[in-house]
């Protein structure tokens, strides 16, 4: 890693290559034409899961595979969403670490490790830093990845007991990324919401954190679950993403009903 | 700029020197290797006719550059049959006429041998959903589900 690392400080226009599922295809639609390539995919440590115990997180490494998320014992909406991401084929090559760095406003994995308040280790040359998941996006395909900086680990609060979680999307057929995504992580105490965090995406241009929804629900039963997830519309913003596949319109009038699909299945799963 | 990378492919260890770093392992295979079984149908990750195995897993080699998979163990579909004998999958896409044109074919098979590994009573639906990543524009795809859970049943 510290050959890597002091690579791209003195390559120009350089760039890390991890499993290369969004680079890649990204170079050959020209839309990226990065000076040089550092592949970082042999970097051993940089890859697997590491949970933690009690109120530790669990780390994963940048390198660890979609596939390998998606059968594993990590908070359940994370699991699901890397389930649900692209193909087998995909999934047994593309990364964590370069999907958050690739932030795809389309992308599961932003969505997710915003609404479960993971955070986000990076590392130059001669430094590190934490990010929370909430601001390291920051926008179209932007993150606050400095120059030289490579993600390093992605730390994610374990689920306790009252604690779920679940991600819910409307996904394009074709390719599987989000056309709205909407994630929840809930904390139930005799019935009563004490703790939400929601989050969408694939309607802005990063992964939004929903404080109005969550406002809305915490302190209640599940049954507030519908009104609160109405309260999206006040959470996105106006600058609402459209293309071929769906008019900004459309998204913003179903995405509170991915918001709810989300709440009710981590309530459930909270509830065990 | 070229590179040397070293893999084995079909079980055969081979050097390949000045590879250029911008080279597809579809390309790779193709091109250098002469091995022309492994397809390109949309070379935009999504149809899957490129599918092979690399160490042990179903990959799109369109979206694997040639020099990631130095040092790896390589499995096409020209590595499947040993000694002119089909393997079970291959042997139920006959038997099941598992395809039309035929273009799709080894990327399905390669895929399918995945799928169906260790899972003898895989269903419909776990194969539909698990070809999520493999087109047949023939729209063949009822006998390559049937192929396929027969595969799956024969393998064991």
């Amino acid at each position: 890693m510290a050959e890597a690392l002091s690579l791209i400080a003195s390559e120009d226009d350089a760039r890390f290559l991890a499993g290369g599922h969004s680079l890649v295809p990204a170079m050959k639609l020209r839309l990226d034409a990065p000076g040089t390539l550092i592949d970082i995919g042999r970097i051993e440590g940089l890859r697997g899961i590491a949970y933690g115990s009690g109120d530790e997180n669990d780390c994963i490494g940048p390198l660890t595979t979609h596939a390998t998320i998606a059968s594993s014992n990590l908070a359940s909406a994370l699991v699901e969403a890397a389930g649900g991401i692209g193909d087998p084929q995909v999934r047994n090559r593309g990364t964590i670490g370069g999907n958050i760095a690739h932030a795809d406003p389309a992308s599961d994995l932003p969505t997710v490790l915003t609404a479960l308040g993971a955070t986000i280790r990076v590392e130059n040359s001669s430094s590190a830093r934490n990010i929370e998941a909430e601001s390291f996006f920051t926008g179209l395909f932007e993150t606050s990845l400095g120059e030289n900086e490579l993600v390093t680990v992605i730390a994610v609060p374990r689920e306790g007991a009252g604690t779920g979680s679940a991600y819910a999307k409307l996904f394009n057929p074709a390719s599987r990324y989000a056309v709205v995504g909407a994630c929840a992580s809930v904390t139930l105490n005799n019935g009563v919401v004490s703790r939400a965090r929601v989050a969408v995406g694939g309607l802005t241009p990063m992964a939004t954190r929903c404080g109005s929804v969550e406002a809305a629900l915490e302190g209640r039963s599940t049954d507030a679950i519908n009104g609160a997830s109405a309260q999206v519309a006040s959470d996105v913003g106006d600058d609402i993403l459209e293309d071929i596949h769906a008019s900004a319109e459309y998204r913003l009038g179903v995405i509170p009903v991915y918001v709810e699909r989300a709440l009710q299945a981590a309530c459930a799963r909270a509830a065990g | 700029m070229g590179v040397s990378i070293s893999l084995n492919i079909n079980g055969e260890a081979r050097s390949l020197d000045n590879v250029e770093p911008r080279l597809l392992l579809v390309d790779l295979i193709r091109e250098e290797l002469g091995l022309t079984g492994t397809n390109i149908g949309c070379d935009t990750s999504q149809c899957g006719a490129c599918t092979v195995h690399m160490d042990g897993l179903a990959v799109k080699s369109c979206t694997v550059l040639a020099v990631q998979a130095d040092g790896s163990d390589v499995v096409t579909i020209e590595g499947m049959a040993e000694e002119g004998q089909l393997t079970a999958m291959q042997q139920a896409f006959w038997d099941e006429h598992g395809l039309q044109c035929g273009f799709c074919t080894p990327g399905m098979i390669m895929a399918g041998v995945k799928l169906v590994e260790g899972n003898p009573d895989i269903s419909d639906e776990e194969i539909r959903h698990g070809l999520e990543g493999n087109i047949c524009r023939c729209t063949g795809y009822q006998n390559i589900v049937k192929a396929m859970k027969v595969a799956a049943q024969a393998a064991t």
